[in-house]
């Protein structure tokens, strides 16, 4: 055996390194879904009634329908009355300054590297946390709020802008659209929530670190983002969780609108629990993504950099109704030991001269599997569409899998559609090249991996760039065969 | 500064080094010849540490400490470079960057301090006018799309930003015009220092018209079975391999401790 496989297998013996459990009491319901807890969380919640409809008429859906089985992931049936579908910290405070979080949410949020005041010093971030399920700190809204921006928890968006959330909450994603963006409508807890006014440009990065943590709590985030008029506003997801047992669901949905000539950045860094050596464990990552462009020149831009989740299943797209709106699709989704990660994008062109870009980088090493799946539907109508697709896969070891399933509907002749595709594997001279000029092993396969995510992590704001680069490296460590 | 003792390796299970004896001091040139799939390469590749060879015998002892039972990257930090023959393509990583990155992590073990973004600059700009590097290759990806006199010399550009002790050429001159061989070459002359030693792999001796060697050595089916000066490169040059045959041959570290050494000069 080479001195570089032993390296990297001592390497691979690394715990996950944010799995800690922080002791905060919990509020939660009974474990179980029927109707009663519907209403209970609605309740608790203190919501308006047409938004308990809305959550009924979800659930009602709900239970006429099957589990999807056509992805390329494997997992055991989910119980879903062994989960508890709400949990919120019992200590809410009404809060003037950071000083008065929760000290032990101060803690993890301190063990995690991204203390709240740092994060306000070093990058100027408007930080609104997600802890569990319940936002406890919100900042920056003062200056936000002199452009009238809104960023606030989804929960504070029904009680202080009802207009704004009934007028846009599932215009995007229907409360009938999948079986787990359809559980989310019935039981969803929080989220956030962004309104960016006519012609403002967000001063800052908007940004939300969710965790979950309450055990075997699911987590079921709304976020609602809407984008006025040419305004911009560039929205970061980053994200952590402690280290469980058990499979906990997450099952998220996030809606965007963009009108005429706005733009929508999203962001998103996922480093969720990924299970252990043996792939016991971890976080079922089911996320229903979608950005509508409703106006002309509107453009949403999805990034993401997936590294964690035992499994991951999503595809963040656009809807492309504006005539010369623009749709993006920036990944990078690594899998090692036993992850699994189908994951991809749907680009739907309506509008006419509309352009969508998708540039997919997988990653496998361990026993992981990489599924690309992109859906890329040109309407009847749509003249002049435009697509280029590139899916390019990094094979790390022998055990490991890539797979690419891109699909293509073009129903307008006038259409241009691209796809390019590679696969590519980290090879042993390549390791000991950078090794002959003095790099170890683990920078070696760090600097490779950044080398082949490079078009991805250009389009992250540059702080997140950093911490995502990071992230790739502790989630590859251990992978070469 | 390196002692090569009776060295066995092999690759995937065939025996390519049979037992080699080399010895090098601080400012000496040594050139190591001889026929395709005689074993000079692999030598190379042994004493960078590619975990392809697997040593099967002998000892080498650099500075007199054991050579091979350092990873390859505490080699490469401890002074010893190797210039490719098929220098690896890095998609995406820029030149600078990967230089850099090499060079903090020497300096790092020499105790030195990191060097900020300006002074690596400073450094990197006077070292690509001595070879004539365009500035433009800096940001390309590591060697990818480069032109194989370009991976040449930017091999030679990496060492003199590393400032090894040793350096080990493996058959950086193959595939070179006549004016890429010159600017190797330039680079290396200027590099000869009292304390700095190289070890020229090569199969033909032009590339020793520029770089003129203080030993050269003929290796044949894994042992080297002619050690002399530069002459014996010429000589080689004129009758080919063919004359040499390992048997009838003295064993070659007596003959190297018989010659002449150069006197290493200050620096």
């Amino acid at each position: 055996m080479s001195t570089s496989t032993q390296t990297i297998e001592q390497l691979a013996s690394r715990e996950y390194k944010y799995g800690f459990v922080t002791d905060v009491e919990q509020d939660a319901v009974p474990r179980g879904l029927s109707e009663d807890i519907v209403r209970l969380i609605s309740a608790k919640k203190q919501e308006p009634e047409w938004l308990l409809d809305w959550r009924l008429k979800a659930f009602r859906i709900w239970q006429t329908m099957t589990e999807p089985t056509w992805s390329n992931v494997r997992y055991e049936p989910i119980d879903y009355q062994r989960i508890i579908y709400y949990a919120a910290p019992k200590k809410r405070p009404t809060l003037q300054s950071l000083d008065e979080v929760d000290p032990e949410i101060r803690r993890t949020f301190e063990k995690l590297g991204i203390p709240l005041e740092e994060q306000k010093l070093l990058s100027g971030v408007a930080v609104d946390a997600v802890f569990d399920s319940a936002s406890v700190a919100t900042t920056f809204k003062e200056k936000l709020a002199e452009l009238g921006i809104i960023f606030c928890s989804f929960s504070e968006a029904v009680q202080r802008h009802p207009e704004l959330v009934r007028k846009y909450l599932g215009t995007v994603v229907p409360y009938s659209d999948n079986f787990f963006a359809t559980l989310n409508s019935a039981v969803f807890s929080d989220g956030s929530f962004a309104y960016i006014p006519k012609g403002v440009r967000c001063p800052m990065e908007l940004s939300t670190y969710f965790r979950i943590n309450a055990k075997d709590t699911g987590q079921f985030e709304r976020t609602l983002i809407v984008a006025e008029e040419g305004s911009f506003v560039s929205y970061l997801e980053g994200c952590t969780a402690p280290m469980r047992d058990e499979n906990q669901l997450h099952a998220a949905v996030v809606e965007l609108v963009a009108l005429d000539n706005a733009t929508i950045k999203y962001s998103t860094v996922q480093n969720w629990y990924p299970g252990d050596k043996e792939g016991k464990g971890g976080i079922y990552n089911f996320v229903t993504k979608r950005g509508k462009c409703l106006g002309v020149n509107s453009k949403i831009t999805w990034t993401q950099v997936e590294t964690g989740s035992a499994i991951t299943w999503k595809y963040p797209g656009c809807i492309l109704m504006g005539d010369h709106s623009v749709g993006e699709f920036y990944s990078v989704a690594t899998t090692n030991n036993w992850q699994q990660a189908d994951t991809g994008t749907k680009m739907i062109h309506l509008g006419k001269n509309t352009k969508s870009t998708i540039v997919s980088k997988g990653i496998s090493a361990g026993h992981g599997q990489n599924t690309y799946r992109g859906l890329v539907k040109i309407a009847k109508d749509a003249r002049g569409a435009r697509n280029y697709s590139q899916c390019d896969s990094l094979l790390i070891g022998d055990q490991c899998g890539a797979h690419t399933f891109p699909y293509l509907d073009i129903k307008n002749s006038t259409a241009r559609v691209e796809h390019e595709a590679s696969t590519s594997k980290i090879g042993e001279d390549q390791i000991f090249y950078c090794r002959q000029r003095g790099l170890s092993t683990e920078d070696a396969i760090t600097l490779i991996v950044s080398g082949f995510c490079k078009e991805v992590f250009r389009q992250l704001p540059m702080e997140f760039a950093v911490e995502a680069q990071k992230l790739l490296s502790v989630t590859l460590e251990g992978s070469v065969g | 500064m390196l002692r090569v003792k009776n060295l066995h390796a092999a690759a995937a299970g065939h025996e390519i080094l049979r037992g080699i004896d080399l010895s090098i001091d601080a400012g000496e040139v040594h050139a190591i010849m001889g026929p395709n799939g005689s074993g000079k390469s692999t030598l190379a590749r042994v004493l960078a540490g590619h975990p392809e060879y697997q040593v099967t015998g002998g000892e080498v002892l650099y500075d007199g400490q054991d050579l091979l039972a350092m990873d390859p990257e505490t080699r490469a930090r401890l002074g010893v470079f190797m210039a490719f023959q098929y220098p690896v393509e890095i998609p995406g990583v820029n030149n600078a960057y990967f230089l850099k990155a090499a060079l903090n992590a020497v300096r790092a073990q020499r105790g030195q301090e990191e060097l900020d973004a300006v002074e690596f600059m400073t450094l990197v700009r006077e070292r690509m006018g001595v070879l004539g590097i365009d500035e433009a290759l800096l940001n390309r990806p590591v060697n990818e799309g480069f032109s194989g006199g370009e991976k040449k010399r930017n091999e030679i550009f990496q060492m003199a930003v590393l400032e090894p002790r040793l350096g080990i050429l493996d058959e950086t001159d193959s595939g070179l015009d006549i004016d890429a061989l010159k600017i190797v070459a330039t680079g290396v002359n200027a590099m000869r220092r009292g304390d700095r030693a190289f070890l020229l792999v090569t199969h033909y001796q032009r590339l020793l018209n520029y770089v003129v060697p203080d030993f050269v050595h003929v290796l044949a089916e894994g042992r080297i079975v002619r050690s002399g000066g530069k002459e014996l490169a010429l000589e080689l040059e004129e009758k080919g391999y063919g004359w040499l045959e390992p048997s009838y041959t003295e064993p070659s570290a007596q003959l190297a401790e018989a010659l002449p050494r150069r006197q290493p000069v200050g620096g």
